[in-house]
């Protein structure tokens, strides 16, 4: 692997030139180079991960503690996207999480029951059962996206408080709906306050983690296309984007649609690791969770989210010796930071392999202050390259 | 080269070196966690609940049980030479994190635990653990269900619908005709407990003159039992947490009810929601009450104050048989001499539990093929200064 990867690298230093900066040309890598890079780290992850948990040196209590970080990544990076790319501030993301979990589950389970697959069968595995999983997950993610579409159409005619209200009054509704619908039509679902019970545990590390690299890159190439950037601008001007001939209705939509797809995804995900939905699970305290998690992240950093998802997920395990302080260690971390880094940890920063690489390459280090002296790539040079 | 480094660099890089530190950390605890599982001198339980949160005082009541059961039994030698380590982990009344924490004590080497608490929770533990086997008591999770996905959990409390068939069997004995009833919709134990009072009752020739229900929060019942007490019932059933009792009995006696209100036992504890005069002529049934005077429930009663300083609830009581159970099936998992840990030896436990029988201190407690015990229980009612006292005891029905 390892050669591969400097196999794949090797032409990209020549085509650059020979050595050193001295030539005063920044030399950058092409951008297939850089998807594979960052396919081949997905890849070592996800196997390294997968080898560790299956030869026992992650134990199970720590897998299924890592499986609920991947589901709160996905989560939170789904609601970056509202919060952080667009600019709102939706209070009912578990709302969405809850419609796709339960549509995930309930698609799973009677499909499962149809093609005689048993819950024993889910857990072994297999490529019937990889594809029933992809299809759960996809259809929960669309059954979020659908509630979404229903949602954002009137919610995005507000901002700021209002549209916080209303989507939190739409999550309240769609908790409610859970809870009584089969009841109220007779249906045999959602199995009202009871909870749907008996849902086999098709999550396990590898799915997850498979889901979060997905989602992590959908959503990044998104958010570099002409769309992604036309929800950017929304977010820094509506008026101006719409003068610019931004069609604000349709990219506030959409984002919003997408936000509700991925929620979904971590949903399906979710009900599979857990094994119990109950509607009083996915309350208005989750969605304020998932955006404190966004929040202190640093709105619009995605890998503020992954990082935040990721310690505020892990902080309470870790602190599972401490007992009763535990859940105030989370608050005074929230409070800390707050105070010290209101733009959340990362602000908007985000993190990008292939800068660093470039970088490397250009042996334009940070502590290099004066570049212009012992490097060609002068940092005026830099910035007229349109970095 | 690094004298140049800023004062923020230099703190980005020790926050991330801390950072990393700290999960190491983290890693390095659990780990050690796992180890220790080979002590052949002591026998692990775990004990599983919501010690923090929302349904705290459940989690904690029946871990104070539990640990009372668990000491008493180190006084006493422990189990077969053995002393008895009780490892708690708590949930916060979360089923991912019951999951999670479940997940834990099955790696620090438990051979059984007690818990968990409540229904959602206790139901993705049950899911579980049916994969390694794993005996689990729980001491108040009375959805019907939890003991239906494997052979290995039990529970030491009666069903929902059980304490309605119990309370509809109560009316049916005292003689009323017409009942009416009041619960709280959307909530599973609410709603079991009046849908199988309801098909009993009708099955017992009571009439149900009116079905009512109201929604999570609601503090005013008047509409409600306005129309409950206009079709003139003999009782009113209120199978409901005791907050919302509380409040249901003193409307009810103000809009000038005075016949009998029943409830089951999420009552417990409504006497500081409702005066003593209009708790008259209310019966509600109940696994355990520090009112009951005989036998082991007393001796119970006064071990709790003296450890704990307070007046045992009925999660305490529930607590301290369901570690009671556990420890009889581990006694004879011990007695078969099995290697502590092993598949052999959970399935020992389960199957002394499913086959033995213990003197609980809400009454005797034995099981007949399935996870529900066969056992008595109390109908309480008030006394004139509003504390309880027991009205009778309604044996196991076969």
């Amino acid at each position: 692997m390892e050669e591969e990867l400097m196999a794949k690298k090797r032409p990209i230093i020549s085509t650059g030139g020979r050595g050193g900066a001295a030539d005063g040309k920044r030399r950058s890598l092409p951008m297939p180079a850089r998807y594979v890079i960052n396919a081949l780290l997905v890849f070592v992850v996800l196997a390294v991960g997968e080898l560790m948990v299956d030869g026992g040196a992650i134990t199970r209590y720590q897998t299924s503690v890592l499986q609920q970080v991947g589901v709160y990544i996905i989560m939170a990076v789904s609601l970056n996207i509202a919060t952080g790319y667009l600019g709102q501030l939706p209070l009912g993301h578990a709302g969405f999480m809850s419609v796709g979990a339960y549509g995930c589950a309930i698609f799973i389970m009677r499909l499962s029951e149809a093609l005689g697959i048993g819950a024993r069968d889910i857990v072994a595995g297999g490529p019937m059962v990889a594809l029933l999983v992809f299809a759960g997950v996809v259809f929960g993610g669309i059954c979020a996206a659908v509630a979404g579409v229903i949602i954002g159409i009137p919610a995005l005619r507000l901002k700021g408080d209002y549209l916080a209200i209303i989507t939190l009054a739409f999550a309240e509704i769609i908790r409610v709906v859970m809870l009584n619908i089969d009841d109220v039509l007779g249906f045999e679902l959602t199995r009202g306050a009871a909870g749907l019970t008996g849902i086999p545990s098709y999550s396990n590390f590898l799915n997850v983690f498979l889901a979060v690299a997905i989602v992590c890159f959908l959503v990044h190439t998104m958010m570099k296309s002409r769309h992604g950037r036309s929800i950017l601008a929304i977010r820094d001007n509506e008026i101006a984007a719409e003068a610019t001939g931004v069609n604000t209705t349709y990219y506030k939509t959409l984002a919003f649609v997408v936000s509700a797809f991925f929620a979904g995804v971590a949903g399906g995900l979710y009900a599979g690791c857990v094994g119990v939905l109950q509607p009083a699970n996915f309350g208005f305290m989750q969605s304020i969770e998932i955006l404190v998690m966004v929040v202190l992240g640093g709105m619009g950093s995605m890998l503020g989210s992954v990082l935040s998802a990721t310690v505020l997920t892990i902080l309470p395990e870790a602190l599972r010796a401490f007992s009763d302080y535990r859940m105030i260690a989370y608050a005074v971390v929230l409070i800390l930071v707050m105070i010290f880094r209101p733009q959340g940890l990362l602000g908007s920063y985000d993190f990008s392999l292939s800068r660093v690489i470039e970088r490397v390459m250009n042996r334009d280090f940070p502590w290099k202050k004066d570049k212009g002296a012992d490097s060609g790539a002068s940092v005026e040079e830099v910035s007229a390259d349109g970095r | 080269m690094f004298e140049s480094v800023s004062r923020r660099q230099f703190l980005q890089v020790s926050a991330a070196g801390t950072a990393l530190l700290g999960l190491a950390a983290c890693n390095g605890g659990s780990e050690g966690g796992s180890e220790g599982g080979d002590g052949a001198s002591t026998i692990k339980v775990g004990i599983l609940g919501p010690h923090t949160g929302d349904v705290a005082n459940y989690g904690i009541a029946c871990r104070n049980g539990a640990q009372l059961y668990f000491d008493q039994l180190n006084a006493d030698g422990g189990i077969n030479g053995k002393q008895v380590e009780y490892l708690v982990e708590d949930e916060q009344g979360d089923p991912t994190q019951a999951v999670t924490a479940y997940n834990l004590l099955v790696e620090q080497g438990v051979v059984g635990i007690v818990g968990d608490v409540t229904t959602g929770p206790t139901t993705a533990v049950a899911q579980q653990s049916v994969n390694d086997n794993m005996p689990c008591v729980t001491p108040s999770a009375t959805a019907a269900e939890i003991v239906t996905y494997g052979d290995n959990t039990f529970r030491a409390c009666v069903t929902d619908p059980e304490q309605g068939r119990i309370m509809a069997a109560f009316a049916n004995e005292q003689g009323y005709k017409n009942v009416g009833t009041l619960y709280l919709k959307g909530d599973d134990y609410n709603e079991g407990v009046n849908n199988a009072f309801v098909e009993e009752a009708q099955a017992l020739g009571i009439t149900i003159t009116a079905e009512q229900s109201y929604s999570a929060g609601d503090v005013d019942f008047n509409s409600q039992l306005t129309t409950i007490i206009a079709t003139n019932p003999d009782a009113i059933l209120a199978p409901n947490y005791y907050e919302d009792d509380g409040l249901i009995v003193t409307q009810a006696r103000q809009q000038g009810y005075t016949g009998v209100i029943l409830g089951v036992d999420g009552w417990s504890g409504v006497a500081d929601y409702a005066s003593a005069e209009d708790l008259q002529n209310c019966y509600y049934c109940c696994a355990f009450s520090s009112a009951n005077t005989e036998g082991l429930a007393a001796q119970f009663t006064a071990d709790y104050e003296e450890a704990y300083g307070e007046t045992p609830t009925n999660f305490c009581a529930l607590g301290y048989d369901a570690a009671m159970v556990l420890a009889g099936g581990i006694a004879a998992a011990e007695e078969a001499g099995l290697e502590a840990g092993s598949d052999e030896y959970l399935q020992a436990v389960i199957d002394g539990i499913a086959s033995g029988s213990v003197e609980g201190v809400t009454g005797t407690i034995a099981y007949e093929g399935t996870g529900d015990p066969v056992k008595s229980s109390l109908v309480l009612t008030f006394a004139e200064d509003g504390s309880e006292e027991v009205f009778e005891t309604i044996d196991a029905s076969a």
